[in-house]
């Protein structure tokens, strides 16, 4: 209990502090997180919404696959980007190991699966519904995806914020690509890690309760943004 | 782009005969009623001939190309569709997707939005509307590309007198200037009122079809129909 405590002590410290070790290591999770999202949101929106649109011969598998990816373990993708891009490895050259560009790509790959899936069943009951329409009014395939995108956005940022929740709070893949090293690819989740195997239960605590409080503030913010929940259905 | 000609059209699914096979010519000017019993093949006939429903055998085809032919129809749907946008976005949806740019696609839809009774309602939520709003929003959507071809699904099914007189003034409106209109409906008073020629389906099958459907009769089955017992 005293360590619960003594945690809430610590982040309140660290906050009140402005601590600068802090600050870096919570920019960078942002911005490793932020930046894995955008790129999965640019693949997954299209990925899930074409698998809603479009029927051909080995849909269902393509769409099972999606579905049991969602549970990929993150460690065994850390360790396949590792071999990737390591000295040895195909991309090696790029000098890509340990940095948060490697992160960023892990993180990719891992929340990629979790929102085209959830995006293909929004897609799905959204596209039934529209269906008999675009086709009547003739609309190309591009259109057809184009128009359940704009009008789905609302199950988009569904999708994003899951995507979000994941990456943000993800330590496995980031811990063996980044390397956890510090002012270089140190992010809160795996400054907890480090600081829990240390023994500094306070600190590891006090990191673990900004990094909800930043999951929870980016989560509001982005409901705020867009009223979500002011409109019904829209 | 008339004649519309269905040849041995026939839809089949799960090894029931939906419709079928229909040998059916479109020409001319004028509002054609397709009438007839629940599941006789009425909404499928429609769709036949929008050509979004896959045929089993046979085959339509328009004097001109198929590509041309489906940009210039349109179909209202008997549950219309609303785009989760504003009215005026739903209007206009279609001009946009033929590529004209915002600004006239929204004038045009303002002009449209007026015509319906809908001009203060132009940036409410589509979804918001109410039944006869939505069908009358639908069936300007469907005119806004001035289609040479329009096809209706039970437009007024569910409407009001005066929803279904502001439906119908603006179809015979439409229809004397030269759109050709194919309209599915149970409700025998509006074929009579709006009518030129007719169709008449019983179980998949035209059973009997010309200008005199409404007023002369030649089958018993259809006579019984517009006397309002039941047929099957």
């Amino acid at each position: 209990m005293t360590d619960i405590l003594d945690g809430f002590t610590a982040a309140f410290y660290l906050l009140i502090g402005l601590d600068s070790d802090l600050i870096e290591i919570s920019l960078r999770s942002l911005h490793v997180s932020l930046t894995a999202l955008l790129f999965a949101c640019a693949i997954a929106f299209p990925l899930g919404t074409y698998l809603a649109v479009q029927r051909f011969r080995h849909r269902r598998t393509v769409i099972s696959v999606l579905n049991a990816l969602m549970g990929l373990p993150p460690v065994v993708v850390g360790l396949i980007v590792y071999v990737f891009l390591s000295r040895s490895g195909p991309l090696g050259v790029l000098g890509l190991l340990f940095t948060p560009t490697a992160m960023i790509i892990a993180q990719v790959i891992i929340i990629t699966p979790l929102i085209a899936s959830i995006t293909h069943q929004a897609m799905r009951d959204l596209w039934a519904d529209y269906h008999d329409l675009l086709i009547s009014l003739n609309a190309t395939k591009r259109q057809r995806i184009a128009t359940l995108i704009i009008d789905g956005r609302r199950n988009l940022l569904t999708a994003a914020l899951a995507g979000f929740g994941r990456a943000i709070g993800e330590v496995g893949a980031i811990m063996i690509v980044g390397g956890n090293i510090d002012h270089a690819t140190r992010v809160l989740t795996t400054a907890i890690a480090l600081e829990t195997g240390k023994g500094d239960f306070a600190l590891a605590l006090g990191l673990g309760f900004v990094l909800i409080a930043l999951a929870l503030l980016v989560n509001l913010s982005i409901h705020w943004l867009s009223r979500t929940e002011s409109d019904g259905l829209w | 782009m008339l004649p519309l000609r269905v040849t041995g059209a026939m839809v089949r699914r799960r090894g029931k005969t939906l419709l079928g096979p229909i040998d059916l010519e479109l020409a001319g000017t004028g509002l054609t009623v397709v009438i007839g019993p629940n599941g006789s093949g009425k909404t499928t006939l429609l769709r036949v001939m929008h050509g979004i429903e896959r045929l089993t055998a046979g085959q339509i085809a328009w004097a001109v190309p198929m590509a041309e032919a489906r940009q210039r129809q349109a179909y209202v749907f008997q549950q219309p569709t609303m785009l989760r946008r504003s009215v005026a976005d739903n209007l206009a949806f279609p001009l946009r997707l033929s590529g004209q740019p915002q600004a006239q696609a929204r004038e045009t839809a303002a002009e449209w939005a007026c015509r319906i009774g809908l001009g203060d309602a132009l940036d409410r939520p589509a979804l918001r509307l109410s039944g006869g709003e939505r069908q009358k929003l639908a069936l300007a959507r469907a005119l806004i590309r001035s289609p040479k071809v329009l096809f209706l699904d039970e437009p007024c099914a569910n409407l009001d007198g005066r929803a279904t007189r502001d439906i119908e003034a603006l179809l015979v409106e439409v229809r004397d200037t030269g759109t050709r209109i194919v309209l599915a409906t149970h409700d025998m008073g509006q074929a009579r009122r709006l009518a030129t020629e007719g169709v008449f389906l019983r179980s998949g099958q035209v059973w009997e079809s010309g200008t005199t459907l409404l007023t002369a009769p030649q089958t018993p089955e259809l006579a019984a129909f517009l006397k309002g017992d039941i047929v099957l």
